[in-house]
């Protein structure tokens, strides 16, 4: 397992919103202005903090969906219900606010140019968001290591960037798409869970080593690895990350 | 310290005192691992203290089961920022299973199955801080908690507590362990909010 030590101490920093994308209604993009940032490997994560008028403050932790090639450090979050932090990024904050960081966090669940592949990439709903930092990386230092890709949503309406997955797929990431809910008329993709029948489908063969990455909620991120190790992928190849919410 | 504007937050109605700072409190139970669950059959178990000991010590299930059982209820506190509150957990004091070893070391380093390992000074598993869990309220501990059997470590932060924990190595020197290794804090005191390295 490669290491990547972190020897700076990680200081609270203040970056200005300049962008706000809705990805979905649920969902929305913060790009920010940090003057001091000291850049990131892709799959890193931030700690956020929310501080009222009388002092109280609120700490969450999120994926940056940025590469560290890209302009200005991008936070993509989805409101969860009964969420304190996440609501007030996704429906209160501004173009212009300020907001309150240090990163970047996490040495373990990311992929650079230098970690190889070929790359196997398995996102349940918001679960996309560290990998968008890794094809952004792949495509600026035009790395040749083969991606796959495979995501599920509820919806078509509710897959996160989707014209970016149109586009990385036309850059050659093989991109699959499963809906889990709902399939527009016409819909080409694979419909239900990812489950072992889809990874032994879209996976590379256990044969070639792929370097994989799980991401989502917990229980999708359970079932997706255990899958995997059933297929015969080595488990210390397998990077999870999971996103609690409040868990289960 | 930046004040958000129109950010007024939701105060819980928890004992903020138990609460350390940067923390909230979740009724739920969530996850963090770095990697596929790992199910180890228990009649391939064994739990063995090593490293710095006059002689290593191994027991398999049944014999730890066979150690005198205590049952606490502590809060924990993840660094992902949860805490939760009064978990009630069953296992084995590592007083109990320090009982008889023979050591000049002065720090651990927990090892377990999937490869994960974490860093604790001794004395920090002594006196009464510390166990070897295998049950959580009562039941066996779920495979995604860390069971058959993890470590509880309540006063540092939870990633302390090693999941799928098979053993102890004891050292005379200090030496990081996985997620110390990747720039979080080498004690994880909860209430000085060492998070991470320089905190």
């Amino acid at each position: 397992m490669e290491r990547t030590a972190l020897p700076r101490r990680l200081t609270w920093q203040v970056g200005k919103t300049v962008q706000l994308v809705t990805e979905t209604p649920q969902v929305k993009s913060i790009s920010l202005d940090l003057p001091h940032w000291p850049g990131h490997r892709p799959g890193q994560h931030v700690d956020l903090r929310l501080t009222a008028e009388d002092g109280y403050q609120a700490e969450r932790s999120y994926s940056i969906a940025s590469s560290p090639e890209d302009e200005h450090v991008v936070l993509t979050v989805e409101r969860l219900e009964d969420g304190e932090v996440s609501p007030y990024l996704v429906d209160e904050l501004r173009s212009g606010d300020e907001l309150e960081l240090r990163g970047p966090i996490g040495g373990y669940f990311i992929w650079d140019e230098s970690l190889g592949g070929p790359l196997l990439l398995v996102a349940g709903g918001s679960g996309l968001v560290p990998f968008r930092s890794m094809w952004r990386h792949r495509r600026a230092v035009q790395s040749k290591v083969p991606v796959r890709l495979l995501c599920s949503a509820r919806s078509l309406p509710l897959l996160l960037y989707r014209d970016e997955l149109t586009q990385i797929a036309e850059d050659g990431v093989d991109v699959s798409v499963t809906l889990t809910r709902e399939t527009p008329e016409g819909w080409r993709g694979y419909r239900g869970r990812i489950d072992q029948g889809l990874l032994a489908k879209v996976s590379w063969p256990p044969e070639e080593h792929p370097l994989v990455y799980v991401c989502g909620p917990t229980a999708f991120v359970e079932s997706a690895a255990d899958a995997l190790v059933a297929l015969g992928h080595d488990p210390s190849r397998i990077r999870t990350e999971r996103f609690g919410g409040t868990g289960t | 310290m930046a004040v958000t504007r129109n950010f007024r937050g939701r105060r819980t109605s928890a004992d903020s005192a138990r609460v350390p700072p940067g923390q909230y409190v979740t009724s739920g139970f969530p996850v963090l691992s770095a990697g596929p669950t790992p199910r180890t059959p228990l009649d391939a178990w064994t739990f063995t203290i090593r490293g710095a000991v006059d002689r290593p010590v191994s027991w398999t299930w049944d014999e730890f089961r066979a150690l005198p059982q205590e049952t606490v209820t502590v809060d924990i506190h993840c660094v992902t920022k949860w805490s939760k509150l009064d978990t009630t957990w069953t296992g084995v004091s590592i007083d109990s299973l320090l009982d008889g070893v023979v050591t000049n070391g002065e720090f651990v380093l927990a090892f377990s199955d999937g490869g994960y390992t974490t860093n604790v000074p001794l004395d920090d598993l002594r006196h009464g801080k510390a166990w070897v869990a295998h049950e959580y309220e009562g039941q066996p501990l779920e495979a995604e908690h860390g069971g058959p059997a993890r470590l509880l470590v309540p006063h540092l932060y939870f990633w302390k507590s090693a999941k799928w924990v098979r053993g102890l190595d004891l050292r005379q020197r200090d030496e990081p362990g996985f997620w110390e290794g990747y720039g979080y804090h080498n004690y994880g005191d909860p209430w000085k909010e060492q998070r991470y390295q320089g905190d």
